[in-house]
């Protein structure tokens, strides 16, 4: 099963590169928004299969408050990014 | 009614996180208790005799077709992800939509997001101001047929 | 059951490399919003699946239909909230063939 994990890390891997590429070269500050909500879409991704490779439910919990957090954050960017607009 | 309908989410949500043990539900109980007298002032929602058959009509009809719905627009996404020049004629439309409550226009809202090739930007009163990637039809209802055609029959039924 | 499991894994990561390629590769903001979100969200969907059929266990399952409700409910919302705060900023993307948003004010 080992192979099998290894493929399913390289698919999400590449996926949070082109999300970093996009990141870093954003032309504009809404575009690196964007990326940053993929990319944390792509980590808890990543963390739950951490918790299916290493047997441990903590993880999970660690899954649950990433995604609250990342959503708390894109909401606080993206107010940020609609300044005050009347 | 209120009150309880808070109670019993609060404690399932717990319950779901901490595991069925004596100890967790006393405790969980409790914490529900002090949480639904705190936030009930600030939830605004009706319950009556008809929720379990709305509820049914929620999982049963309208969460297989959402997920029908969002299968195809990957596979939609996925066509113009990987095509060497991306075909996109993007455009703002508008959607008059008949649902009354705040709720049922989240729901609707979030299924046109993810349906194939829209992306629901704003809601102003009774419209909904779409971006989809490819324009179709010409006049106004043709629009509206395309983007919130089977959710809003379905919602309708659901939530009013 | 762990066959399965790892089928919808590697369906997941296939939908999850896609978002970052529709990312990268679309030409404006709001392409970029629609790839993301909806690759993402069913990526998460197939992953979360398959992580539960590989431990099928109560308590994973619990937490898993929790992180699935949460994703499906915020992640429509927040890239709503992004795709409106980037219409009304000074970053709107100029390449809309009809724009309905602009002349609300006229009826």
């Amino acid at each position: 099963m080992e192979i099998l994990d290894i493929i399913v890390f390289s698919l999400m891997g590449l996926g949070v590169l082109f999300t970093a590429i996009r990141l870093i070269i954003g032309p504009h500050f809404s575009d690196r928004v964007v990326a940053l909500d993929t990319f944390n879409m792509i980590v808890i991704g990543v963390i739950v299969v951490l918790a299916s490779v290493f047997k441990s439910e903590l993880y999970l919990d660690i899954a649950i408050v990433y995604a609250i957090l990342a959503f708390l954050e894109t909401v606080v960017f993206a107010r940020y990014l609609e300044g005050n607009r009347k | 009614m209120k009150y309880f309908t808070t109670f019993v989410a609060l404690l399932l949500v717990y319950l779901l996180l901490a595991g069925f043990t004596v100890d967790e539900v006393i405790l969980g109980s409790i914490v529900s208790a002090i949480l639904t007298v705190l936030l009930t002032k600030y939830l605004n929602f009706k319950i009556d005799l008809k929720f379990p058959l709305r509820l049914l009509k929620f999982i049963l009809i309208y969460i297989p077709v959402f997920i029908w719905k969002l299968i195809l627009a990957n596979f939609d996404v996925a066509r113009r992800v990987l095509s060497p020049k991306i075909p996109v004629n993007p455009g703002i439309v508008k959607v008059k939509t008949n649902l009354k409550s705040d709720l049922g226009k989240l729901t609707l809202a979030n299924s046109i997001t993810l349906t194939p090739g829209t992306l629901s930007i704003d809601v102003l009163d009774e419209y909904i101001y779409v971006h989809t990637i490819d324009v179709k039809g010409s006049d106004g209802l043709e629009k509206e047929k395309n983007i919130s055609g089977p959710f809003e029959k379905i919602l309708e039924g659901v939530f009013e | 059951m762990t066959i399965a499991g790892y089928v919808f894994m590697i369906i997941g990561g296939l939908f999850f490399l896609l978002g970052g390629l529709g990312v990268l590769r679309m030409p404006d903001t709001f392409n970029r919003i629609q790839a993301g979100t909806k690759a993402t969200t069913l990526g998460a969907f197939s992953v979360l699946i398959g992580v539960g059929l590989v431990n099928f266990e109560w308590s994973w399952i619990a937490k898993i239909i929790i992180i699935i409700v949460f994703i499906v409910i915020s992640n429509p919302i927040g890239s709503s909230t992004i795709a409106k705060a980037t219409y009304y900023s000074k970053y709107k993307p100029d390449n809309l063939v009809q724009d309905d948003l602009e002349k609300r004010g006229d009826e």
